[in-house]
C-alpha cells in the first residue's frame, strides 16, 4: 500500500533555534496519528511545515494525489499547493477565528469551500452547507448567522463542517478541542471519530492532551525540543512509554 | 494460532533513579485454535502484563509473539491495529469509551470497523446485551454514567461481537453475579467451539475448571531478581 503521506527529514530552525529537526513517518489511508509534547517542543511549527504554511529548511512532504500519484509537496507550485489546500487537505485551527471568516454567515462559510472546488448552484451550495451544519450539530436555523455570533464550541464545529464539505482525504488539526469546556470536547470528540470512521479521513492531530489522543489516534509521535523521541502504536506509547520524557508526560497527567 | 518464544519484559523507569525492573524472562508456550488457557500465579507475578505484551499494549525487549502469521514484537502500528481489529480480541477489566456514545452503538461498533451492516452489527449487540441481562432501557445510554458490573457486561458484550479467531480475557467473570458469570462462561464455550485460542486470567477457581483446557503457572517466567 502507498502511504497517503510520507514525511522525510523535516527540519525547520529559526535562525539558531531549532523548530523540529530531521522529523520522518509515513501515515497511511485510513490512519489518524497524535503528535503530543509540551508546548514549544515544535508540533505546531512540523505541522505547519507539513500543511505547507511554513517552507522547511529541509526534507520533502511526499502526498500521494488522485491525478499524479506521490508529490513532493515542498517543491510543487504554489498553484498547484493551493488547489491541495481547498481540495485532499483541510486545516483545523486551533482558533476558530483564524480559520473562519468572522463577517460572513456560517453558510458562507461552509459554501465557500464549496465555490472554491468549482460548485456554482446556489440551492445546491445552501442544501450542502445546511446538511453539514446539522452534522456538526448547528441548528438549520442558524445558517444565516455569522460566526461571531456562535459559542466557541460552535465555531469550532463550523470549523469543522467548512474544512469537511469538500470531503478532504488529509485533514491536519492543530489543537481542535483547546480552550473548549469539557462537555464540549466530549461532543467535538464523539463528532470527529465518526467522521473518521465514516469518511476513512486520515488525519494528523497535534495536541498536549493525552486523553484527546487515546480516543482520536491509532499512532502517537512524542516530541520534545523540536526532535520525536519516541513513536508507536497509541496506547503502547501512553501505558508503556519507553523514552524518559514520555514517561514524564504520561507521570505527569492529573487524575480526576 | 498464538505462539510464544522466549519473550522478555522489563520495564526501565528513567525518572526514578532509572531503576530496572525485570518482569518476564523467557517465557514460551502455545495456544491452539479452540484452546482455553489460564494464565496462573500471585498476583504481582506477571499475568496482565504477559497478557498486555500478547496484545501490543507492553512492548516486548525480546523474543516472539506470533498471532496467526503476525509477529507483534516489531510490528509496524498499522498492523497490529489490523490485527487487533480482525483476529485478536482483548476483554479488559475496564471500559474506555467516547463520552456520548450509545451502549448499542459501543457493543456494534467491533462489528462496524469489520465491514458488517449498521443493522446486522446491532442485532448482534442486541442479542448479546439481552444474554448479559443489560436492561433494554439503557441501550441508548451511554454506558459512563453505569454501575460497575454493567460496565463490565457492556465490556464483555463488546468484546464477544465479533467471532475473533485469539482471544485475550482479563477477569472476565470478576464482580459478577451468578447468573451473569454462567452467561460469560457460556460465551466462552461458544468461542472455544468455534476455534478460537483464549488465553485467559481468572482468579475464579471454579471457572477456571470449567472453560480452561490447561493452566500455566505465570511465577515460572518471572525473573528471580524481580520485586
Amino acid at each position: 500500500m502507498t502511504p497517503l503521506l510520507s514525511v522525510q527529514g523535516i527540519t525547520k530552525t529559526y535562525g539558531a533555534h531549532i523548530g523540529c529537526a530531521d522529523v520522518s513517518f509515513d501515515l497511511y489511508p485510513g490512519e489518524v496519528m497524535g503528535i503530543v509534547g509540551e508546548s514549544g517542543s515544535g508540533k505546531s511549527t512540523l505541522l505547519n511545515c507539513m500543511a505547507g504554511h511554513l517552507v522547511p529548511d529541509a526534507g520533502q512532504v511526499v502526498f500521494d494525489t488522485r491525478s499524479d500519484g506521490p508529490r513532493d509537496t515542498v517543491t510543487m507550485s504554489e498553484p498547484e499547493r493551493r488547489m491541495l489546500g481547498r481540495t485532499d487537505w483541510a486545516f483545523v485551527h486551533q482558533h476558530a477565528r483564524d480559520g473562519l471568516r468572522m463577517g460572513v454567515s456560517a453558510g458562507g462559510n461552509v459554501g465557500e469551500r464549496l465555490m472554491a472546488v468549482g460548485d456554482r448552484h446556489y440551492g445546491d451550495i445552501r442544501d450542502k452547507a445546511t446538511d453539514w451544519l446539522e452534522r456538526v450539530e448547528i441548528h438549520a436555523s442558524r445558517v444565516d448567522d455569522r460566526p461571531t455570533t456562535f459559542s466557541g464550541g460552535m465555531q469550532q464545529r463550523l470549523q469543522i463542517a467548512r474544512n469537511l464539505v469538500t470531503g478532504p482525504r488529509l485533514v491536519f488539526m492543530d489543537e481542535p478541542t483547546g480552550g473548549l469546556d469539557v462537555s464540549v470536547q466530549a461532543r467535538l470528540l464523539d463528532l470527529l471519530r465518526g467522521l473518521v470512521r465514516d469518511m476513512g479521513l486520515s488525519a494528523i492531530i497535534v495536541t498536549h492532551d493525552l486523553a484527546v489522543v487515546r480516543l482520536l489516534a491509532d499512532r502517537l509521535m512524542v516530541m520534545k525540543s523540536g526532535h520525536v523521541v519516541e513513536t508507536g502504536l497509541t496506547d503502547q506509547v501512553l501505558d508503556d512509554p519507553q523514552h524518559a520524557y514520555s514517561q514524564l508526560l504520561v507521570s505527569s497527567v492529573l487524575q480526576v | 494460532m498464538i505462539d510464544l518464544r522466549d519473550v522478555s519484559k522489563t520495564f526501565t523507569l528513567h525518572n526514578q533513579g532509572s531503576a530496572v525492573i525485570e518482569v518476564i524472562t523467557g517465557a514460551s508456550f502455545q495456544v491452539a485454535a479452540g484452546e482455553c488457557v489460564a494464565l496462573t500465579g500471585a498476583s504481582g507475578a506477571g499475568k496482565s502484563t504477559l497478557m498486555r505484551m500478547i496484545y501490543g499494549n507492553y512492548l516486548t525487549q525480546s523474543g516472539t509473539i506470533r498471532i496467526g502469521d503476525v509477529d507483534i514484537v516489531g510490528a509496524q502500528p498499522r498492523e497490529v491495529i489490523t490485527l487487533r481489529r480482525e483476529v485478536l480480541g482483548y476483554v479488559s477489566q475496564f471500559l474506555r469509551v467516547v463520552p456520548r456514545v450509545p451502549t448499542l452503538e459501543v457493543v456494534a461498533e467491533p462489528l462496524r470497523a469489520v465491514g458488517v451492516s449498521a443493522e446486522a452489527a446491532e442485532d448482534r449487540a442486541r442479542t448479546l446485551l439481552r444474554q448479559l441481562n443489560i436492561p433494554e432501557r439503557l441501550w441508548s445510554l451511554s454506558p459512563t454514567t453505569f454501575s460497575g458490573g454493567e460496565q463490565q457486561r457492556v465490556n464483555i458484550a463488546r468484546g464477544f461481537a465479533h467471532a475473533y479467531p485469539a482471544m485475550l480475557l482479563d477477569e472476565p467473570t470478576a464482580s459478577l453475579d451468578a447468573t451473569n458469570r454462567e452467561v460469560v462462561l457460556s460465551l466462552i464455550e461458544d468461542a472455544k467451539a468455534r476455534g478460537a485460542a483464549i488465553i485467559g486470567i481468572f482468579h475464579d477457581e471454579a471457572a477456571r475448571t470449567r472453560v480452561c483446557d490447561r493452566e500455566i503457572d505465570v511465577s515460572c517466567f518471572a525473573s528471580r531478581v524481580a520485586a
